[in-house]
């Protein structure tokens, strides 16, 4: 199992991509909002949190304000791109840490079974018994809202989750001749465990943490629209919807932008996982 | 059988007790705060001082978490200090509503969702299957607080054909049913897409067995194979997953309650929370808990039952 043969087997894979319309589709989407991201400044047409009063004579879209202004007199398109740094910051970080935890227990558990395996299991099984909305509000009423509270309540309750699916593998990789080999080889537990097992486990993973991200970007914007997300000024697509929802009669613009903005993201990184487990159906 | 039962319910009671113990430190961190958030905030420290010690706050955390267990185990849930008034009072209520909105939710959604699965999952890579499959795909990818904004904004301020809240009261002129309309379609839209993809699956699987070939092969008509041989053995794998989306319901009720303005548990759980109301949030949590991890028991139980490979010891 040389480590070079991962890249090159994960390159062929984006390659491959290129044979899934919908895996397209969804690539571009997501690309589309990562460059919004990484661009905002210069993208961004105003200062995302200036109130121009004048506006809000006639907030809805015109040619100076493209998508309107918010009840604040805010610029709608820039807290949308500004909105999109908040989603890349806080999800990918949240779900890679929640990645790090879920692979080393379900690693541990799957590799090591006995009393490990059932102390992991049993403790996966109480935060999944736990509808995950609970978990949240209970998480972000003790801590408090912000960007790091959320991704440890993110952490909390996606680990498990993706504990079950790399103990899953783990107890069918284990198996192996090439684990056998290492083992016979006097390789440590630590190094069988993530140079042997867990790159050969990487397929379903990757569809799952493709997945994932885009969970974490629902439960950012759900948490922003409870009034848990995080505080104010700062633009976050969830917040938007909630600050001017109870103004949708007279100014449907204001909601309908920024949750077209969620959606189309999440669609997104939902066809690009589609198109993924599709390729790796095929090979 | 009563072996496995009997586990799982003692597994499903430390579940409980243990949450109930986390949701309890959890709003152990300043024990002033209940009492201020009560009294507001103009009241002198002495008036806070003097609720604390009625409301017993002052105690060790271990002498009010068993006084409370204790309590629960009776059945009284304690006093809600943001609706000032017996949490036992307000609760069922709000759960039968919740009751009402996700139990038509779930009854449009597990019927719906076998259908689109089976037609989906009996030609895989047919134009049928892959525009099931997207759909359920993008519908499921929409959080339910955006297709909430977008349903309102055509069926409510556009056409003007619903209420855009649903306070289920009458008095407005809109019926009962006109308002859970739009609440039960965004949790349909959301969490149909789920429960199709693993009928569908289930389905593509059985559809590659001998026993389909063979009943192919002897001359049956495609709608025999499917209705006789294939449709009992794809449901077996779905079943679960079917049960375990009481769970994702739940979730989906906190949220589209808000959204409608309905009055249910989800809601009440949010505002409790927003207002540290212990006493509503730990049995809303318990509430959710028993719920689940019931339906998961249920799940097991029926998976035994309708696959006799599988017995559990």
């Amino acid at each position: 199992m040389a480590n070079d043969g991962v890249l090159a087997l994960t390159w062929n894979r984006v390659r491959l991509l290129k044979e899934s319309p919908v895996g397209m589709i969804g690539a571009f989407l997501v690309l589309f909002w990562l460059f919004v991201a990484i661009f905002a400044p210069w993208i961004a047409p105003f200062d995302p949190n200036a109130n121009n009063m004048d506006a809000l004579i006639d907030p809805t879209p015109s040619a100076v304000n493209w998508l309107g202004t918010d009840n604040s007199g805010r610029d709608i398109l820039s807290r949308i791109i500004w909105g999109s740094r908040t989603v890349f910051a806080v999800a990918p970080l949240a779900v890679l840490c929640a990645y790090a935890i879920g692979c080393m227990m379900g690693l541990m558990a799957g590799y090591y079974r006995g009393w490990v395996d059932d102390l992991v299991n049993r403790i996966s099984d109480i935060v999944l018994s736990f509808p995950a909305i609970v978990l949240y509000i209970i998480v972000i009423m003790r801590f408090g809202a912000s960007a790091n509270n959320i991704i440890l309540a993110v952490i909390f309750i996606s680990s498990p989750q993706i504990t079950r699916i790399v103990r899953g593998m783990t107890l069918e990789l284990r198996e192996r001749e090439y684990v056998a080999a290492a083992k016979m080889r006097g390789e440590s537990a630590l190094y069988i465990m993530l140079v042997e097992i867990l790159p050969n486990a990487r397929g379903p993973l990757i569809v799952d943490a493709c997945l994932r991200l885009g969970y974490t970007t629902i439960a950012i914007g759900v948490l922003g629209f409870l009034g848990l997300g995080l505080p104010p000024p700062d633009p976050d697509w969830g917040g938007m919807v909630k600050e001017t929802y109870a103004m949708m009669s007279i100014y449907p613009h204001m909601s309908l932008f920024p949750a077209a903005a969620i959606s189309s993201l999440v669609v997104g990184l939902s066809l690009l996982a589609d198109g993924m487990r599709e390729i790796s159906i095929r090979d | 059988m009563l072996a496995f039962l009997s586990k799982r319910i003692a597994l499903l009671a430390f579940t409980m007790l243990v949450v109930s113990a986390l949701v309890f430190a959890a709003f152990e961190f300043t024990p002033g705060q209940v009492a201020r958030k009560v009294l507001g905030p103009f009241a002198t420290q002495n008036q806070v001082d003097i609720l604390n010690e009625k409301m017993g706050l002052n105690r060790p955390v271990i002498v009010r978490y068993s006084e409370w267990l204790g309590n629960t185990l009776t059945g009284d849930l304690g006093f809600s200090t943001l609706y000032k008034t017996e949490v036992n009072s307000i609760i069922w209520d709000r759960l039968g509503n919740t009751l009402l909105l996700a139990g038509t939710a779930f009854a449009v959604i597990v019927p719906l969702s076998i259908i689109l699965g089976i037609a989906a999952g009996m030609r895989e890579g047919s134009i049928l299957d892959r525009s099931i499959s997207v759909g359920s795909i993008v519908t499921t990818s929409v959080p339910e607080f955006a297709s909430g904004v977008f349903l309102a904004s055509i069926f409510v301020i556009w056409l003007g054909w619903l209420p855009g809240t649903s306070s289920l009261d009458t008095g407005a002129g809109w019926s009962l049913w006109q308002q859970l309309i739009l609440p039960v379609t965004v949790m349909v839209l959301y969490d149909l897409g789920y429960v199709v993809r693993m009928v569908r699956a289930s389905m593509v699987e059985v559809m590659t067995r001998p026993y389909i070939r063979t009943a192919v092969l002897k001359g049956l008509s495609f709608r025999a194979v499917i209705m006789k041989h294939a449709l009992r053995n794809a449901m077996i794998a779905p079943f679960t997953v079917i049960l375990l989306q009481i769970n994702y319901l739940i979730t989906g009720v906190v949220v589209v309650e808000a959204v409608f303005a309905y009055p249910g548990f989800g809601r009440m759980l949010l505002e409790a929370a927003l207002s540290q109301d212990v006493a509503v949030v730990e049995a809303a949590a318990l509430f959710a808990v028993l719920v689940s991890v019931s339906t998961q028991i249920a799940g097991d139980l029926g998976y035994m039952m309708l696959n006799p490979r599988i017995r559990f010891s």
